[in-house]
């Protein structure tokens, strides 16, 4: 352990943005939901109301999980159920960033060659770590008793959050003991994690039926943070059960540590094929590409579930209440509520998909600045079919990832029509080609501004979020191209805006594709 | 015969920097060309050029009787780079890099990748991002090597590989020189090497090109050093035209000479009597030192 203390100054020096970032912003959500569930549902009946649709719902269960009752302080515990998944989401990915990637860049060696203890990175790692989720769980107290909750429901709270950060990071210190590649202990963490929250929902859902796997729900730490129920029945043991898991974990982390060689990893590195049938830049571009591709798919499947499951329960939410009526409407415009739902999770669901567009735009710009494009170009590819190879994947891509949220989605909800809502979905691709588009022209004219292509969704997102609520100019409006994309189901189609759309990326990726043939690689 | 790379005032600006100012650099078919220079010096952005990944802003280059811009892609079909810094896509196994790198530059020889292999002593099964340096740039050059190409630009091809690796790169290079039909552009900072498998050589400094010619015509600018006990006193040696750094001590004398002033020299040692002499010829080492230390004039 000799040299923690220096080390830990040396996260703290790294991570001085990012931590105080995640920490804070985590912990005062549930702080927003307690001013707007107050705004929302004033009275006992109305919460009780939201309380019981809500937790009949299958759809909200899974994401969510159980509602206990129907105080103010139980509805925002239940609504801020997807925090302890990101709480451990990052608390995982920090204890591999400074474990297992600093190994694997070299850095820890440098580290590991002074005065330092055999254990000393991995404490330091867990001890930021487990403080770091501590202080957001007391951030988190600090702002509901500030809120005027009561005191044991607003102490178990941030205890749900901060046992939940501190569980993961032990799953992540273990993961990290695990594989010699940073890569590949994320992934394990992350399917750890996904495991976990999957053993919830199956064993919350199965509680709202017949109760037969409820009991999956105690295999998860996840499970365990949810079943806490502050302000309602109050449980301590799921604490004390967390707590244990975490030393019990750390504690095996630490034994593994001991059984493995520096640099290496507890499970063989596997090898790979000798030969290979690749042999063009499309080939290429698959293979780099279709991790993603896969990746966002499934993601935008699960959205599909989400929304389309919750579909019914919103619209009997919305029938009963003015307020979330207009906000739907707001984001909709069409007439009918359903109509204006779907509507809505289109637009969403739209932009989600310009970010993973703008994603693949940009791999473009990682190769050239790792040096994979070098040697690649240095053969008989052009530039052109370098480019178009990735670019088909920044196209097409969001295009498979949106017509599967828009079948799951009219799947789950049955009484819609599946061919308007798969429509609803897929209308918005001009408007993601815009996009992406706008991340090639970067990558062509100014390649080193190229990561200001993430400005595109962002102010899209914006303008969805605030534009109508402030009442801006019709032209700043416009400025997003989801504001031309019609609103379906239940709008009429022009087809004039979306040719417009079409023009306009066709015009930036042959600019953006032009200026690349000009420039020098790399830049 | 044409020269295989015809390069002449070469000009690359980068903003306000000149990272190339009027380079020439003549590489003749079926030679190897050594290409040295210290670091920063433009060798490799003349290599990209060459390769077309990079326009220049004055001067004239041809590869391969071609213009490296406009007809990148049609070049690159005959010939075979690697460049100085390999990175590898971390998931991609070694020999799936090399079968790719082949094919997209239109076929290589299995039975030579093979062989390549062994001799490199590398696994094509391990993904890339469990190499180390040394292995990333046998990926590349058994890339290179194995394709049925007229070129080969190497940028220092063997900075981090061990001696052993380096012995094993120098006969595949000297092989390919008895074919006699390859030319070889080898960038390097390793002198032996250079020495070994060089024809001819191009020193740069500052972007522009100080030296070119034969290892012999090189060593002719620079000095032996000589060491001799004489019988009597030297009388006028150590004003004559081309000596430096002279010492004298108890009837020893030493100095460094130019090379065309070694005749008048040893005449002159002659005339007094010599009881002992030592003469060290140039090193290539003092040679590179001087190039590369020179003040600029």
């Amino acid at each position: 352990m000799t040299g923690a203390g220096r080390l830990i100054r040396l996260i703290l020096r790294r991570d001085r943005v990012l931590m105080p970032l995640w920490v804070v912003l985590l912990g005062l959500i549930p702080a927003g939901y307690v001013t707007s569930f107050e705004s929302l549902f004033p009275t006992a009946a109305d919460r009780l109301e939201y309380a019981t649709v809500s937790g009949s719902n299958a759809g909200f269960v899974g994401l969510y999980g159980l509602i206990d009752g129907s105080s103010l302080g139980e509805i925002v515990a239940w609504r801020s159920g997807f925090l302890p998944i990101m709480v451990a989401l990052f608390a995982a990915l920090t204890i591999i960033r400074h474990t297992r990637a600093d190994e694997e860049s070299g850095r820890t060696e440098l580290v590991a060659a002074g005065a330092v203890g055999r254990h000393a990175q991995l404490a330091a790692a867990l001890i930021t770590t487990g403080v770091a989720s501590l202080a957001l769980g007391a951030i988190l107290t600090a702002a509901m008793l500030g809120q005027g909750l009561p005191a044991e429901g607003s102490v178990l709270f941030g205890l749900e959050l901060a046992l939940s950060g501190c569980a993961f990071a032990a799953v992540g210190a273990i993961a990290a003991q695990l594989t010699a590649s940073a890569r590949s202990a994320r992934t394990i963490a992350v399917v750890a994690l996904g495991a976990a929250y999957a053993l919830r929902v199956a064993g919350d859902v199965s509680a709202l039926g017949d109760g037969a796997v409820s009991w999956l729900s105690w295999l998860s730490p996840i499970g365990w943070a949810t079943h806490i129920f502050p302000w309602g029945t109050n449980n301590w043991w799921p604490v004390l059960l967390s707590a244990l898991f975490t030393v019990l974990a750390a504690g095996l982390s630490a034994v593994l540590l001991t059984r493995r060689d520096f640099g290496g990893g507890l499970l063989p590195a596997r090898l790979g094929p000798a030969t290979s049938h690749m042999g063009t830049p499309l080939a290429l571009a698959w293979r780099l590409h279709r991790g993603l591709l896969i990746g966002w798919t499934i993601g935008f499947a699960l959205l599909g579930l989400i929304f389309g499951g919750v579909g019914g329960s919103v619209v009997s939410l919305i029938e009963d209440n003015q307020n979330l009526g207009d906000i739907f409407a707001r984001l909709g415009g069409a007439s009918s509520l359903v109509d204006n739902y779907f509507a809505g999770t289109a637009g969403i669901v739209g932009l989600i998909a310009s970010c993973y567009a703008v994603q693949a735009a940009l791999r473009l710009r990682d190769e050239e600045q790792s040096g994979h494009a070098e040697p690649i170009l240095a053969t008989a590819v052009s530039r052109y079919a370098w480019a178009g190879s990735h670019l088909l994947f920044s196209l097409l891509g969001p295009a498979v990832a949106l017509l599967a949220e828009g079948v799951v989605a009219g799947l789950t909800y049955t009484e819609g029509d599946l061919g308007a809502i798969v429509t609803s979905t897929l209308v918005q691709l001009p408007a993601v080609w815009v996009l992406a588009a706008v991340a090639v022209l970067l990558f062509g004219l100014l390649p080193r501004l190229s990561a200001a292509a993430w400005g595109a969704p962002a102010l899209c997102l914006l303008i969805l979020l605030v534009g109508q609520t402030l009442q801006l100019d019709q032209w700043l409006l416009d400025i997003s191209p989801f504001t031309h994309i019609p609103h379906l189901p239940g709008g009429t189609v022009a087809a004039t805006p979306l040719i417009m759309l079409l023009a306009v990326a066709a015009v930036l990726t042959t600019l953006g594709l032009t200026a690349l043939r000009h420039r020098n690689i790399p830049d | 015969m044409t020269d295989a790379i015809d390069v002449t005032g070469l000009v690359k600006r980068f903003g306000q920097v000149a990272a190339l100012d009027g380079l020439d650099l003549h590489v003749r078919t079926g030679e190897v060309h050594g290409f040295l220079g210290p670091n920063g010096a433009g060798k490799t952005t003349t290599i990209r050029v060459l390769l077309g990944l990079m326009r220049h802003d004055g001067g004239s280059a041809r590869l391969l009787g071609d213009d490296p811009w406009a007809s990148a892609t049609e070049l690159h079909k005959r010939l075979a780079y690697v460049p100085g810094d390999v990175t590898l896509w971390p998931n991609l196994t070694g020999g799936e890099v090399i079968d790719l790198l082949g094919r997209l530059r239109g076929g290589l020889d299995p039975k030579r990748r093979a062989e390549l292999l062994e001799r490199f002593e590398l696994d094509p099964r391990k993904k890339g991002r469990t190499y180390s340096k040394g292995n990333r740039q046998k990926v590349a050059l058994v890339a290179a090597l194995a394709s049925d190409v007229e070129l080969l630009i190497l940028d220092e091809p063997t900075s981090g590989l061990d001696p052993l690796m380096e012995e094993v790169f120098s006969e595949v290079i000297l092989e390919e020189k008895r074919r006699g039909d390859r030319t070889v552009l080898l960038s390097s900072h390793i002198l032996a090497e250079v020495e070994k498998l060089c024809d001819r050589l191009t020193i740069i400094r500052d972007g522009r090109t100080v030296e070119t010619g034969t290892l012999t015509d090189l060593r002719h600018l620079t000095r032996t050093t000589i060491q001799a006990d004489l019988a009597g006193p030297p009388d006028g040696l150590a004003s004559l035209a081309g000596v430096h750094d002279f010492q004298i001590d108890n009837g020893r004398v030493r100095f460094d000479v130019d090379t065309d002033a070694l005749s008048p020299a040893l005449q002159t040692l002659v005339k007094v009597g010599v009881t002992s002499l030592v003469s060290q010829p140039p090193s290539l080492e003092e040679l590179f030192l001087r190039q590369y230390s020179r003040p600029e004039s």
